[in-house]
């Protein structure tokens, strides 16, 4: 089989849409007779409600219902689900769809609103009256674990909602014989995903029918349909959920549930009106997932050649006020870790804290950026203190290319053990150092000095676990005028979906690109999936999207052999009609086909899985597939101001075979803006009330076009064995190493003083500050 | 939302409002006024809630939901549209601040079948994603090429700072513009 | 983030205006660009009863060239100031400072009273009218004054202005004879300056004859430093000199810590814009650019 367009830059089959204005967001979603929703949020970080007064509220014209905890019927005032169970986690604590009788975070829903408009709706919110008892909350991470620190949760005695160890070997034996052993502490502040669309939901009720109808900006729309069925005990056909056009998910869009996602189905089952939420960037900083705070304690231990001994690390991992998503990201982080090397023992241990602050669940790296933060620091600091090479220590512990599959010894998010599949790191590597000139650079950094800049070269590698089951699934469908749909049950938030699974239908079913329209994220469309996340969407849709476009071709092919007369081995299909081999006068197209395979009189074989030219086919991937990469870069900083500019940035990246190159980089750059924002722009600053001060865009700081470089990538492939297409995740890759090159690079640029960066992010006040204690230490005079 | 004008009509004076010398009185105060404005080459009339903002007049009022609010502060550059030609935040303005006014959305720019020169740009240089921040963009580019023909990479970068974009990187963006200011001098015959 | 209800009134002329400051001058809030007060009516953090838009009094839009003086009126957008073919020439110092402010969308809207009245402590146009000596012309019910700016910026954004007077000219003296510069330290391209320099320097051969020198974001008003200027006239502005300069900003300023930046950076990075940014408007004298 020829193909044509996977593997190309094919322009994609949504833009015309989205650059004209006739993208359908949630808030473009108008059914008639809408109401408003807005959302009385705690200003609190921790308090118990003592009373809530809502007659002004609801006597205000325009207000057409106020609902609090008390209000609400007794399946919503439980803890909404926990996700993802895990043996460690004792105290799987959810939040509620409206707080009872405590607050435990600022902006924690304690009432709703509904009315004709949220104009009105943000006026009602103005006249509840709350009488809150402040309590004294727990911010600090390390705080929340000390004897007598505020409780979160004051049954269970403890702010440790989880215990966690993963071993490989025997890590003291280890530490204990070598000859160097290094620790550091290192420490990631908190961030935010900020898509540029915030949450929503409209919800639509037909009493007759009972049919609910939710538009939600989700990254899981079958699990909130799933869910909001048992919930309001509707048969699960009777709810459908929809995923439009998304803004923006990056992670945080995908829970089950958010608070408004049960509200306002509720308040629209209640009305009998539909009703609509839209979050407002205030809301979005405070309400929308957060994530990215870690402390680690870690250490290495080395031979005299630099090769690794054992690997070790302590770490605490905020969780916020509630855990409904897991233990996700910090096993991410632990299994991330040992990244690219050989790690004969190993040791993984982390607590997970419950803190008065905003729910964590994963963003962008989801753990993978700590996980490759602190081994990466790690190996810089081996090769500092013995006077290695930087690039050739990594390599004397890397896995080889000929060593695949390769078991860590681990368990994996999915659990499933930790068996990297394929990869050649040293490529990556090699050709990361021949993009940024590492041969030229020692000459490079002397030149700057004369001029008395203050410029580094950082590099980090990174193996990152992708394509994660359990599974999804597709239907594709050839209809009789030629024309090719298929839907999938994954979402779309960007990543170009509506293109990458059309190439791969085309290609297969050998019709041009555009005649082939995907629908995702609409569980009336396709019932069973669980979601776009963790990098999978085209290694597990993908592959089942290939799967029922193959077996469609070959249905294709019997019916056609069957009305041709011909043998299936002597029919091939091109443009789109099935040819008899050799005898160019016989041929039908697909379209034809599909009327043949649906006839209105009759009989049809009984081999045929169902009528019509439609297949339905899911894949199931056994576990995760493995996909790697470096960046490096070239850094400048100006000593006197703090202030950093990035000269040059280089990605090299192994995803397997690409199935569209434009939109991989496209990935890659995305993701690499938002490394940066978390390495130097980004950062949740919350103040001991547990207050968030960083609210806004103002102080929250998203990087712009001018604090963004080119980033040049470049691709090496070694496919997956795992999956039929050879295909591995990419959607994380460009954010996962940043915060350990940008560190890696200050220090090379700050080398005369002796800096070692462990934290992120930085900031100009902060480079100053650490500039200044390590010339405070002795290290070297200005350059 | 109600539909009919209120103003305070008792508070008008008869006198003219241009002596320098005699107190004058205050002109009237509005909770809701009637507006007047044109859209994309058409001509709208309606009657606002003084505090309605103009991407929620766009938007709601007369459904062109191309245009999108991403942070109601000014910052992320979203809601960007032309008013009398130059770009701006319009979750910054009032819908009764643009009675009279000529406005441009990225409804006004081309459509699916008949792209304009800077979305094809955008379109062959993969500047969207997810699409959510890419009207805002396209009409700071179109004031921008506009006054600005010829940019080098430097001033491309610049006037797309304010801007915000959480999916691309930018990277295709400012090849997207580099490439649209080309085809645009190519068509105006430079 | 939608705005707790107001009045609104759209007055034509000055006189309109004052008369609606007179009436609701209290508890009503002057609209002029917006960039600054409509983010805070979204967030609902102002709620003034009454909103009272100056966009459509014309008569406050202009820029005219007086002679010393270049005399702007308090509605001019931003962007104006900054294709101003006079500001260029005869305010160097006001055309360079005005494309630090925040993006072209903003200075589309934004005027040069709006940002002076809303006194922002890190904004840029206060500390280029503090070391300009600009005249801010102030119209109220007692009729007219003009204030420098050292009266008028009084604290973080509060001015000296009544509630009932509007801000109407800012009257700069044209500086075309002194070498200027701005330069400014910020997080992000066209945020809010973390520390920001304006400096005028008039030399004699290869002495600074001269120097002015104001900060911004170093406090809750902008400032000079009269240790600094006096420190640097008669003499060479070498590294030597510069050193001292810095050493006398960071020792004499006393910022606030804030999220963004501790009072020791700003102390620090205050001292070395300085010393930059005197360098710099020395050589433009020099060069003749100022002149």
């Amino acid at each position: 089989m020829v193909t044509r367009y996977f593997g190309e830059p094919i322009k994609r089959n949504e833009d015309p849409r989205l650059l004209t204005g006739r993208g359908t967001f949630v808030d473009d979603i108008r059914p008639p007779g809408l109401l408003h929703a807005a959302l009385l949020r705690s200003p609190f970080a921790h308090a118990r409600i003592l009373s809530i007064r809502t007659e002004k509220a609801r006597s205000l014209p325009g207000v057409v219902a106020v609902y609090t905890h008390a209000d609400l019927p007794p399946v919503l005032q439980e803890p909404l689900p926990k996700l993802i169970p895990h043996p460690a986690l004792v105290h799987h604590k959810t939040q509620y769809a409206l707080a009872p009788e405590k607050v435990r975070h600022v902006g924690e829903p304690v009432a709703i609103v509904i009315a004709e408009s949220r104009y009105i709706a943000e006026d009602a919110i103005d006249l509840i009256e709350v009488d809150y008892d402040p309590l004294p909350p727990v911010v600090d991470l390390e705080q929340a674990i000390q004897p007598g620190a505020p409780l979160v949760h004051e049954d269970i005695g403890t702010n440790v909602c989880a215990h966690y160890t993963q071993r490989v070997g025997n890590v003291e034996e280890a530490f204990a014989k070598a000859t160097h052993v290094f620790t550091e502490r290192f420490v990631i502040d908190r961030g935010t995903a900020a898509p540029m669309e915030c949450r929503g939901v409209v919800a639509q009720w037909e009493p007759k029918m009972r049919q609910l109808t939710v538009w939600d900006s989700t990254q899981a729309p079958i699990p909130i349909r799933n869910g909001l069925a048992r919930l309001f005990g509707l048969p699960q056909a009777n709810v459908r959920v929809i995923a439009p056009d998304i803004g923006g998910g990056f992670g945080p869009k995908i829970m089950m549930f958010y608070p408004e996602e049960v509200l306002v189905p509720f308040a629209a089952m209640e009305l009998q009106r539909p009703v609509k939420w839209i979050e407002d960037r205030l809301e979005n900083f405070v309400a929308m997932n957060q994530e990215r705070e870690q402390i680690h304690e870690a250490a290495i231990a080395v031979d005299g050649e630099g090769r690794i001994l054992g690997v070790k690390t302590v770490f605490l991992y905020d969780a916020g006020a509630y855990i409904p998503y897991g233990l996700i990201v910090p096993i991410v982080a632990s299994t991330t870790l040992p990244g690219p090397y050989k790690i004969p023992n190993y040791h993984c241990e982390f607590k997970a804290v419950f803190t008065n602050k905003t729910i964590v669940s994963p963003y962008r790296g989801a753990g993978r950026p700590h996980g490759v933060f602190v081994m990466e620091r790690l190996m810089d600091r081996v090769a500092r203190e013995l006077n290695l090479d930087r690039a050739e220590v990594r390599r004397r512990n890397f896995i080889q290319p000929d060593e695949f599959p390769y078991d860590v010894g681990l368990i994996y998010q999915d659990n499933a053990p930790l068996i990297y599949d394929s990869g050649n790191y040293p490529a990556c590597l090699d050709k990361a150092l021949e993009m940024i000139g590492y041969d030229r650079w020692p000459s490079e950094r002397e030149r700057y000095r004369r001029e008395g800049r203050s410029v580094g070269l950082g590099l980090a590698c990174y193996v990152e676990g992708s394509g994660i089951g359990p599974y999804e699934g597709c239907r594709v469908t050839v209809e009789p005028s030629g024309k090719v749909y298929a839907a999938t049950s994954v979402g779309t938030q960007g990543q170009g979906h509506f293109t990458s699974f059309a190439q791969i239908i085309a290609d297969i079913l050998s019709v041009p690109v555009e005649d082939v329209t995907i629908t995702t994220g609409d569980s009336g469309a396709f019932g069973w999936g669980t979601g776009t996340f963790a990098s999978r969407a085209a290694v597990v849709a993908g592959n089942a999207v290939a799967l029922a476009a193959q077996a469609v071709r070959e249905k294709a092919l019997r019916v056609a052999a069957t009305l041709l007369e011909a043998r299936v081995e002597d029919l091939e299909l091109r443009d789109g009609r099935v040819y008899v081999r050799g005898v160019p006068g016989r041929s039908l197209s697909l379209g034809e086909i599909a009327v043949a395979a649906n006839p209105l009189r009759g009989t049809i074989p009984e081999e045929w899985e169902q009528p019509g030219l439609e297949a339905t086919r899911y894949f199931a991937p056994p576990r995760g597939t493995f996909a790697s990469g470096v960046h490096a870069a070239i850094l400048e900083v100006d000593i006197h101001t703090g202030m950093i500019q990035i000269l040059k940035y280089v990605v090299v990246h192994d995803c397997g075979r690409i199935i569209n190159p434009m939109i991989l980089d496209g990935q890659i750059r995305g993701g690499v803006a938002q490394g940066i924002g978390g390495a130097f722009y980004e950062k949740l600053v919350y103040d001991e009330t547990g207050q968030l001060l960083t609210r806004t865009f103002m102080d929250y700081l998203i990087p712009t076009a001018m604090e963004i470089p080119e980033v040049e990538i470049a691709h090496v492939e070694t496919p997956s064995p795992l999956n039929p297409l050879g295909v591995k995740g990419a959607g994380e890759a460009g954010v996962i190493p940043v915060p350990a090159v940008f560190a890696s690079a200050i220090d090379d640029a700050l080398a005369e003083f002796g800096v070692r960066i462990t934290e992120m992010p930085l900031s100009p006040d902060r480079l100053l500050e650490i500039i200044r204690g390590a010339r405070g230490r002795g290290g070297g005079a200005s350059p | 939302m109600k539909r009919r004008a209120r103003a305070n009509p008792s508070s008008r004076t008869a006198q003219g409002r241009r002596s320098a010398k005699a107190q004058v009185s205050p002109p009237p105060l509005w909770t809701q006024k009637e507006i007047k404005v044109r859209v994309n080459g058409v001509e709208y009339t309606s009657t606002v809630d003084v505090r309605m903002t103009l991407v929620d007049f766009l938007r709601h009022e007369l459904g062109l939901t191309g245009t999108h609010v991403g942070c109601e502060h000014g910052v992320c550059g979203a809601c960007t549209i032309l008013l009398d030609g130059q770009a701006v935040r319009s979750c910054l303005l009032f819908a009764v601040q643009a009675d009279g006014a000529e406005i441009t959305t990225v409804e006004g720019l081309g459509t699916p079948e008949r792209l304009h020169p800077l979305q094809e740009a955008f379109r062959d240089h993969h500047a969207l994603q997810c699409g959510f921040c890419t009207p805002g963009f396209l009409m700071t580019t179109l004031a921008f090429l506009r006054e600005n023909p010829e940019p080098s990479d430097g001033e491309i970068r610049e006037v797309l700072a304010g801007n915000l974009c959480r999916c691309t990187g930018y990277q295709g963006i400012v090849e997207a513009v580099r490439d649209a200011a080309r085809r645009l001098r190519s068509a105006h015959g430079a | 983030m939608k705005p707790a209800p107001f009045q609104y009134a759209a007055p034509e002329t000055v006189e309109e205006s004052l008369a609606l400051l007179r009436a609701f001058g209290e508890e009503g809030k002057v609209l002029a660009g917006g960039q600054s007060l409509v983010p805070l009516l979204n967030m609902r953090l102002a709620r003034p009863s009454v909103l009272i838009d100056l966009n459509r009094v014309r008569e406050l839009s202009y820029i005219r060239d007086e002679g010393m003086t270049v005399a702007i009126g308090a509605m001019t957008r931003q962007r104006a100031v900054e294709l101003s073919g006079l500001v260029r020439e005869r305010l160097p110092l006001l055309a360079e400072a005005v494309r630090y402010i925040g993006h072209p969308q903003i200075r589309n809207r934004g005027t040069i009273g709006g940002s002076l009245a809303h006194a922002d402590p890190a904004a840029e146009l206060p500390v280029v009218a503090l070391v300009l000596g600009a005249q801010l012309v102030i119209r109220g019910p007692k009729g007219t004054r003009s204030l420098r700016p050292e009266e008028f910026f009084v604290s973080y954004l509060r001015t000296a202005l009544e509630p009932e007077e509007l801000l109407v000219e800012v009257r700069f003296p044209a500086h075309r004879a002194y070498g200027t510069a701005y330069l400014e330290v910020a997080r992000r391209h066209g945020d809010y300056a973390l520390v920001g320099v304006a400096a005028m320097v008039r030399m004699e051969g290869e002495r600074c004859a001269e120097a002015r020198l104001g900060f911004t974001g170093v406090g809750p008003v902008p400032v000079r430093l009269p240790e600094v200027e006096e420190a640097v006239a008669g003499r060479h502005l070498d590294d030597a000199t510069l050193a001292e300069v810095g050493r006398i900003v960071a020792d004499r300023l006393e910022p606030q810590s804030d999220i963004h930046a501790s009072a020791a950076y700003r102390r620090e990075v205050a001292g070395v814009l300085a010393g930059r940014a005197l360098r710099l408007a020395a050589a433009r004298f020099k060069g003749g650019e100022g002149g």
